[in-house]
């Protein structure tokens, strides 16, 4: 029951504190205020039953408690007015305040650690304990991160709106790039395991949704969506039970969710039939292909790889390349993928360029050359499961190399 | 309503180069921003300083009345040094920031958006 509500509480106070940071203007108020309904939350709702809004509920009691916090601490007198004023109107449940407070977590001021962050505690109701965990830091360091970020909001004015028109399109990728990052996270532990009992994938899936549906005219805000949900569709073949990686070719496709990457195909195909295409409409698009495949077999390359060519066109860089490489080899082979992987700028510390490489040469039984290549990608892995299964790769291309008296 | 202290940095190798000509580009760029935010209304001081070699940095050791100590040149050597800076009064850091991007020294070279602090303002 406890377990329940606090569930009920963190979901709900999303909206809440979006609306009481309107209210109050300030972050840590807002934050204090929402504590204090909680506190009150908890111990009513077991005896009197979940109100028919909680939302609602939480918001007139913290706006009570705000109210109380301000005339307990007389030094903010100077403020006190101007605060009265704001929490004088009946808080009304404003459906923008969370995309407001999306806006401001993810301002292009702070920096992609900080907003991830702010938007994990504030919207997600994330603690910072668990936070920390998703990000593999110590809790000091990701409260540091959050009060540092909050200060800098008010110290430095950072506004609580809605950008406007013209601003929209670079502010709406900051929003994206947060949203993604915390997904990401989710799917490259740095090092280590994950250990923590919220999954960043759902929470970043669950904003993504909110983003969505205060934004329902945004492609690029369904095309994340579409590609969250297809990729965490499969998350639970990633990786066997000794926890390395399996490749895409050997998961077991009866164990991905259907039913969500049905959903994700569906939206894919509702924002693709539109408009211009942004590029995580066209990852999506591209991850919904893989995920429709029944069989490894199946995968449409030849679409993959056109999509790739388009998402270059418009997103050039190292990731898209070598994606693309791995596209155009299923297609034309090894040696068309190895011809695309020849001098890209920025990728020499990047493990997933060099095992690529290395992969491409292995097919193309260019055995020395690919026991180099393999020990280079060796160098730049930073995560144990991906360093196991570089090391059997290394193993079996050693093998050969030796063996065919390469050396 | 909030002020932004806006510093203007450019690359320390370029600093005294550049003939007559260019200087009265970049003059009649800045002149273009003066009057701009000036009209805005935003615009509440600055000043164009000279090259960081005529700075002196001091530091007084042991509080107030203690030995001063002077180093010639600025606080820290690094590749960019300030050059000058404009005090921007706006209503947040966005209006702050869209302006701050209007200075030629964003494209010239860096400029640092600083929020100052508000000591009327009870905390």
């Amino acid at each position: 029951m406890t377990g329940d509500l606090t569930e009920i509480l963190r979901i709900e106070g999303g909206q809440v504190l979006a609306t009481l940071i309107r209210l109050t203007r300030s972050f840590d108020l807002a934050e204090d205020a929402l504590q204090d309904a909680t506190v009150v939350a908890l111990q009513r709702w077991p005896l009197d039953g979940v109100p028919a809004n909680p939302a609602g509920w939480l918001t007139t009691v913290a706006r009570n408690k705000a109210l109380d916090r301000i005339r307990r601490e007389s030094v903010r007198t100077s403020k006190e007015s101007e605060a009265m004023r704001l929490l004088g109107d009946p808080p009304v449940a404003d459906g923008d305040d969370r995309l407001r407070l999306l806006f401001t977590c993810c301002h292009p001021a702070l920096s992609l650690e900080a907003r991830v962050a702010l938007a994990l505690r504030t919207i997600g109701g994330v603690s910072t304990v668990d936070i920390a965990r998703m990000f593999l830091v110590a809790e000091a360091t990701m409260g540091q991160r959050i009060s540092r970020a909050k200060k800098k909001i008010a110290g430095a004015h950072i506004p609580y709106r809605i950008p406007s028109e013209k601003e929209l399109p670079g502010r709406l990728d900051a929003v994206l790039a947060t949203i993604y990052l915390i997904f990401t996270a989710a799917h490259h532990a740095p090092s280590g395991e994950l250990d923590s009992h919220l999954d960043a994938g759902d929470e970043a899936i669950r904003l993504a949704r909110l983003l969505v549906a205060l934004m329902p005219d945004e492609p690029e805000a369904r095309g994340l969506l579409a590609l969250l949900v297809t990729t965490h569709a499969r998350r639970v073949t990633r990786l066997d039970s000794a926890g390395d990686v399996v490749l895409l070719a050997d998961q077991d496709r009866s164990m991905w969710d259907r039913g969500a990457i049905i959903d994700a195909s569906s939206i894919v195909d509702s924002v693709m039939q539109r408009g211009p295409v942004g590029p995580y409409q066209i990852q999506a698009a591209i991850a919904s292909l893989h995920s429709e495949a029944e069989r490894y077999d199946q995968t449409n390359w030849l679409r993959i790889a056109q999509l790739y060519r388009l998402l270059e066109g418009i997103q050039p860089g190292p990731v898209v390349r070598v994606n693309r490489a791995v596209a155009e080899a299923q297609v034309s082979g090894p040696a068309a993928g190895l011809d695309l992987l020849t001098d890209i700028a920025g990728s020499d510390g990047w493990y997933l360029f060099w095992s690529t490489k290395a992969d491409f040469l292995r097919r193309l039984g260019r055995w020395d050359e690919a026991v180099v290549t393999y020990q280079r990608a060796l160098e730049c892995s930073m995560n144990d499961t991906d360093r196991r299964f570089l090391e059997s790769r290394l193993a079996g291309v050693t093998h050969r190399s030796t063996g065919t008296g390469g050396r | 309503m909030p002020k932004y202290a806006a510093l203007i940095y450019s690359p320390a190798e370029t600093e005294g180069m550049g003939t007559p000509e260019d200087w009265a580009k970049v003059m009649a760029e800045y002149n273009v921003f003066g009057e701009e935010a000036g009209a805005a209304g935003v615009l509440v001081g600055g000043e164009a300083l000279h090259d960081s070699h005529t700075a002196t940095t001091i530091s007084v050791s042991g509080g107030k009345g203690g030995d001063t100590l002077h180093t010639d040149g600025p606080f820290a050597e690094t590749k960019d040094v300030l050059g000058g800076f404009y005090l921007l009064e706006c209503s947040d850091l966005d209006e702050a920031l869209s302006w701050a991007a209007r200075i030629p020294g964003a494209w010239h070279g860096k400029v640092e958006v600083r929020p100052c602090v508000d000591f009327t303002e009870g905390q």
